[in-house]
């Protein structure tokens, strides 16, 4: 039997997120641009508040009671986070400002130490620019060359001649495990499995998945896997970035500075160990016991639970998008297929109309290439516009949210046009 | 408030933009995109006799994006490229809200004045005029 909110459940669950009791230009907050930011239960709010107010100190440094304290939250939220993911233990969890700075730690570190000239990075076409810029950068400093796995018309990647797209020159494959415009969920253990056969290392881009469905890193047998915690009720500036320990031991520190260290000579240095080695200077502190906690919320609720809610969601919102025949919906058409989020575009109306529109009737989502400018120009698309969902949403969001197309449909008088990739 | 917006003059140059498509062979051609939102103009034009004499945008943009470039083409055709640099300059300069719109004189360009009130959609009014100005440039530094 599979778990789903109940209605009782639900309520309780709107009712830990202060955010969402308001008013938006006088209609009821409808938030679907979860994919950008989620909102931040108060358990996560009161739990930074809390550092703040009886125990801001700096963590690893002091001996006195606060430092003590502090150091203790901190590390008990590094506990929480890897027990969350499954990784086997702490030292392999590294905390960073969010996917971003995580996946330009591998980039700097990993990356620019290890790839040269003629070597290959294969990707996809829906990754975030995130995990698409610094591999740019890697290539112009290194020479490597980037190569991408091909999209299927219905937005999943297209695998069967990926043992010929792994070469021996592959050095890392770098995957999202799900797309933040096309919804697509990545079979990554697959990829990983064809990767390391030819001896690539495999990076997962999580920043999607892991607020929205259980997540084990071991399973996937990734050797880095990054995601954000502000997506997943966490605070903005706390990430993460996983890593296979014996990687992570032999990358350079990313960042000199202080509790890097372990001696600091005239000339010299010698580094600290795992995972304090890639935490220069004074970290994030009140952000990450802010994301433990949220990892904590997030499991009482239960992943399981989650996804099945915005399973159902995404079904009843792509259900009813049906009644537009001016509705192009991007991605997989199956939801076990697919996230959370539903990109679209209605006729020619740009996206941009229709967000202006929606938060006229206080529905908050987004409009443009998300990140994503690869993926659009290869679906042939300026922007589009998404909604994504999260375990506070209702289907009475969903109702709104379709009332404001249809009356943006009538205005802008859309018309039909015919997508490739879309349906 | 959305009526403020999207006047019936907007609405109206979105639905049937004026000038649209490529000017061929063109003196000046530019291309301009927000890259936050993805709108994205290309601008083409000829002069003769040192004024403006066809003016043309395409691509792809918002109502807002569209009908702006629809009617900066009307206002900007038949001018010399100094009067036409001058009328760009006081309408960014509206949209920056440093100066104040004018009346019914204005025309069409007045029901931009709405886009104020949403300044998320400001950059959307102002694209393609910005990419015309860009290509004015290249046009002089081609010539200088």
């Amino acid at each position: 039997m599979i778990e789903v909110l109940d209605g009782v459940e639900l309520e309780e669950i709107r009712d830990d997120f202060p955010l969402l009791q308001q008013k938006v230009h006088g209609k009821p907050l409808v938030y679907f641009d979860n994919a950008a930011t989620s909102q931040k239960p108060r358990v996560v709010i009161d739990a930074m508040n809390d550092y703040y107010q009886r125990y801001n100190a700096n963590v690893h440094r002091g001996i006195h009671a606060l430092a003590e304290r502090a150091t203790k939250e901190y590390e008990r939220a590094r506990e929480k986070i890897a027990k969350f993911i499954n990784a086997p233990s702490p030292e392999s969890v590294i905390y960073t400002r969010g996917t971003t700075e995580s996946i330009n730690l591998v980039a700097y570190s990993w990356a620019m130490t290890n790839l040269k000239k003629g070597d290959e990075i294969l990707t996809t076409f829906m990754e975030h620019h995130s995990n698409t810029v610094p591999w740019y950068q890697v290539c112009e400093r290194t020479g490597a060359v980037i190569k991408r796995i091909e999209l299927n018309p219905d937005g999943t990647l297209r695998l069967d001649d990926l043992d010929k797209l792994i070469t021996d020159r592959t050095k890392l494959v770098t995957v999202t495990q799900q797309s933040n415009v096309l919804g697509t969920i990545n079979p990554v253990r697959q990829i990983a499995d064809a990767a390391h056969k030819r001896g690539a290392v495999v990076l997962v881009d999580g920043a999607q998945s892991v607020p929205h469905m259980a997540v084990d890193v071991q399973a996937l047998d990734c050797d880095f896997f990054v995601f954000s915690g502000h997506k997943m009720c966490g605070p903005t500036a706390s990430g993460v970035l996983y890593g296979k320990r014996a990687l992570l031991e032999a990358m350079p520190p990313f960042m000199g500075g202080g509790e890097m260290i372990r001696e600091v000579w005239f000339d010299h240095a010698t580094y600290n160990d795992l995972p304090y080695k890639f935490e220069a200077g004074t970290p994030n502190i009140a952000e990450s016991i802010g994301l433990g906690v949220a990892v904590d919320y997030l499991s009482h609720v239960g992943m399981d639970k989650i996804r099945q809610h915005e399973k159902q969601i995404t079904q009843y919102a792509l259900d009813r998008m049906r009644e537009f025949p001016e509705i192009t919906v991007y991605g997989p058409k199956d939801v076990e297929k697919r996230g959370g989020l539903v990109a679209f575009t209605l006729g020619d109306v740009h996206a941009h109309d229709i967000a202006t529109f929606a938060d006229e009737d206080g529905v908050a989502i987004r409009a443009g290439h998300h990140c994503a400018m690869p993926l659009h120009k290869k679906l042939g698309l300026a922007a589009t516009a998404r909604a994504s969902f999260y375990l506070y949403n209702t289907r009475e969001e969903v109702d709104v949210f379709i009332e404001m197309l249809h009356k943006a449909k009538k205005f802008f008088g859309a018309c039909p046009t015919g997508r490739a990739m879309g349906y | 408030m959305l009526e403020e917006l999207y006047e019936e003059i907007i609405l109206d140059h979105y639905r049937r933009p004026r000038n649209k498509g490529k000017v061929d062979p063109s003196d000046i051609a530019a291309h301009g995109s927000n890259p936050l939102c993805g709108d994205e103009v290309d601008i083409s034009a000829r002069f003769q006799d040192g004024r403006i004499v066809e003016l043309k945008f395409d691509g792809k943009g918002c109502a807002i994006c569209t009908a702006s470039a629809s009617i900066m083409t009307q206002k900007l055709i038949g001018k010399t490229l100094p009067e036409a640099r001058q009328l760009i300059g006081s309408f960014l300069n509206m949209m920056r809200g440093e100066t104040s719109f004018g009346g019914k004189e204005m025309g069409d360009l007045k029901a931009l004045e709405g886009v104020l009130k949403f300044p998320v959609r400001v950059k959307c009014a102002t694209l393609a005029w910005n990419t015309t100005l860009q290509g004015f440039q290249q046009h002089t530094d081609k010539q200088s």
